[in-house]
């Protein structure tokens, strides 16, 4: 390798370094760290008004320092587990019913002429230039009426209605990429409608599905304004009970245990997708 | 009976005529080519026959039934087609298996007929494969396999040669004989190579602007074509104004300011009839001027050009009344490449029963 070479190597390496540090440092600062504080936080007690209570000092043993409490209280009575497991429900059903909604919709929009494409997909988008919760509101006033308001129900057509999108653009993207030669080919060689799509496009279409259904999974396992708004008692979620022991209970090291729980648990889940997409997903 | 009969087909774009008035039928076991330059309308003309579009006007008859209300699943058609549209998410096996599942065939059938179709293509080890881990030319043989796995009665392949390099297209194209023969499937090819054309066809239908300019054997197109495209399009060729100036057994053809030449007689050709002498270069004798030739055809010029491609020579020959002339000359003895410097003095002779006269 010759001088101006090493140097050239060198400086990129360098650049590399440079573009990369500052995202680099926002993700240690602004969520590696609070994740930290958060995983600490688990293990201590709650102070007086909230916060936490100090580590050290002159206090009775059983209120300062660290302590697996927390862990004991989740573990020991099951009406958490139950939170936890009535979530997982609440975000799988809601991730099915916008596989089944956004499906021919991100079908339609990928089948449609070229230039009328861009125009379906902002319409897609289009919910979100108002705000959130005005929309969610909009849902009161839409169900109030059928009497169907703070159900689960309510809660579901709230969470579907706010994450379709999610589903919708990754299928979309997935599904604009396939080859139309190929279903002229599954035609051409005895495919039925049906068979042309269940045994070309949707296996082809298996990464827009993983995608779209974490994209919608796991914003839901935490959602708790949803719940909140349109949901009765019954319906509360991790997210809410998450919410409720920081802003109502004030008593953050257990809201902390809970936000560890449910990492721990989407990161099982995540890990077990993985798992099972790559077989999937190594063919598409 | 032929099997397919392709009956005055016409298919309109708009204003714009894609295929005009096509009128020709396919035999059973027949290697039938569809040839000519980009835009003729070979591919649509095979999508009719697949059934993804349909005539504007005639009709397509395949075993004596017209395939009008007949969808291209039903069909018992099959396409190759350029890009192989391989299933990109099943393993070779799966892909080759796929037009037998669609058949509803039991598993035991499937797997037996699968697996001697890869052995035909030379594929065994690639079973469980996906195409993305194949070369072009495996992944060709992946979609013949395909198509022909349940032996349609007419396969059609829409230039499925045209992404390889050289070397593997004319392997290929051997492979595709020695299949063709050995399945008996009838071919539908279409192709713009016309080198193509002529190694494997058994009969050529040479397309243009949507019509059909001429149908034969290779050798017939090759030696006797009907008109300046064709004599144009099929191989090299030399063509020149020509008047009719005396018809008997032979023609007596005026080249213009070069002179006169006697020619093959053709019917119908009357005295002051204008049209082109068409000739081969492998039909032109070359000699240096100095020599005599026995032709009745000759004329001294100069090497303008040559062109060496190793087994030929042409020699680009300028007349004297400045049309050019390519002759060809083989370089079978060894360490002779080249007889004529540029600008050497050269006889160019042909034989009264070489060439053609073409009017149209
Ligand atoms: N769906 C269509 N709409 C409008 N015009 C079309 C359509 N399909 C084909 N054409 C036109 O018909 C003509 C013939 O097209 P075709 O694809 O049959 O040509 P081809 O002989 O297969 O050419 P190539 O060798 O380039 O594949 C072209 O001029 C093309 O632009
Ligand atoms: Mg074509």
């Amino acid at each position: 390798m010759s001088l101006t070479q090493a140097t050239r190597v060198r400086g990129e390496r360098l650049l590399k370094y440079i573009v990369s540090a500052p995202p680099f440092v926002f993700l240690l600062l602004f969520f590696l760290l609070p994740a930290l504080i958060m995983v600490v936080a688990s293990f201590r007690y709650p102070g007086e008004f909230g916060g936490l209570a100090p580590l050290f000092g002159d206090l009775p043993a059983d209120e300062k320092g660290l302590t697996l409490e927390n862990y004991k209280i989740f573990f020991s009575d099951f009406i958490y587990a139950q939170i936890f497991l009535k979530s997982i429900g609440v975000a799988a059903l809601t991730t099915l019913i916008c596989l089944v909604m956004a499906y021919p919709v991100a079908l339609l929009i990928a089948r449609s002429p070229k230039k009328s494409r861009d125009l379906m997909v902002l319409l897609c988008v289009l919910p979100f230039a108002s705000n959130f919760l005005v929309r969610v509101y909009a849902w009161m006033i839409i169900l109030g009426p059928f009497n169907l308001l703070f159900s689960r129900f309510a809660v579901i057509v709230g969470m579907v209605y706010v994450h379709l999108p999610f589903m919708i653009l990754p299928l979309y993207t997935n599904l604009e990429k396939h080859d139309p030669t190929l279903l002229d080919a599954a035609q051409d060689l005895g495919a039925n409608g049906w068979h042309r799509f269940w045994r070309v496009t949707f296996p082809m279409s298996l990464p827009g599905i993983f995608s779209g259904a974490v994209l919608v999974f796991i914003p839901v396992l935490g959602m708790f304004a949803i719940p909140e708004i349109l949901g009765g008692k019954d319906d509360w979620l991790v997210g809410n009970m998450i919410k409720e022991s920081f802003l109502g209970t004030r008593d953050w090291p257990f809201g902390s245990m809970l936000s560890m729980m449910l990492t721990i648990m989407v990161l099982i889940i995540a890990a077990l997708s993985t798992a099972f997409a790559k077989r999937g997903m190594r063919r598409a | 009976m032929a099997l397919l009969e392709i009956r005055n087909v016409t298919r309109r774009f708009d204003d714009f005529v894609a295929v005009d008035h096509v009128d020709f039928s396919v035999n059973a076991g027949e290697f039938f080519t569809l040839l000519g330059p980009s835009g003729c309308g070979k591919t649509t003309l095979l999508r009719m026959i697949a059934g993804f579009d349909q005539p504007d006007e005639g009709a397509i008859v395949l075993d004596g039934i017209d395939l009008k209300d007949t969808s291209p699943e039903k069909r018992p058609v099959h396409t190759v087609f350029q890009s192989y549209a391989l299933f990109p998410h099943m393993t070779v096996e799966q892909n080759i298996a796929f037009p037998l599942k669609m058949a509803k065939q039991s598993e035991e059938e499937i797997r037996v007929k699968v697996k001697n179709a890869l052995a035909q293509v030379a594929l065994n080890d690639r079973a469980t494969r996906y195409p993305h881990e194949l070369s072009g030319g495996q992944r060709q043989r992946v979609a013949l396999a395909r198509g022909l796995i349940n032996r349609p009665r007419l396969l059609l392949l829409d230039e499925p040669l045209g992404a390889l390099d050289a070397k593997l297209r004319e392997q290929m194209q051997i492979e595709l004989i020695a299949l063709q023969r050995d399945i008996g499937v009838t071919f539908i090819f279409v192709t713009h190579a016309q080198a193509e054309a002529l190694a494997l066809s058994h009969r050529i239908a040479v397309m243009n602007h949507g019509r059909i300019e001429q149908l034969d054997e290779p050798d017939k197109l090759y030696g006797a074509p009907k008109n300046r495209f064709v004599a144009d399009f099929i191989g090299n060729v030399n063509m020149h104004e020509a008047t009719v100036q005396s018809v008997s057994a032979t023609l007596t053809l005026s080249l213009g300011k070069l002179g006169q030449i006697a020619a093959p007689m053709r019917a119908g050709v009357k005295v002051g009839d204008v049209g082109a002498f068409v000739i081969r270069p492998e039909q032109v004798s070359i000699r240096a001027a100095s020599e005599a030739s026995p032709d009745p055809n000759q004329f001294v010029g100069t090497v303008n050009d040559f062109l060496y491609i190793g087994d030929v020579t042409t020699y680009i020959v300028n007349l004297p009344d400045g049309e050019r002339l390519e002759a060809l000359l083989p370089n079978s003895a060894p360490g002779r490449a080249k007889f004529f410097e540029l600008g050497d003095p050269v006889r160019v002779s042909w034989k009264a029963e070489a060439g053609a006269f073409l009017t149209a």
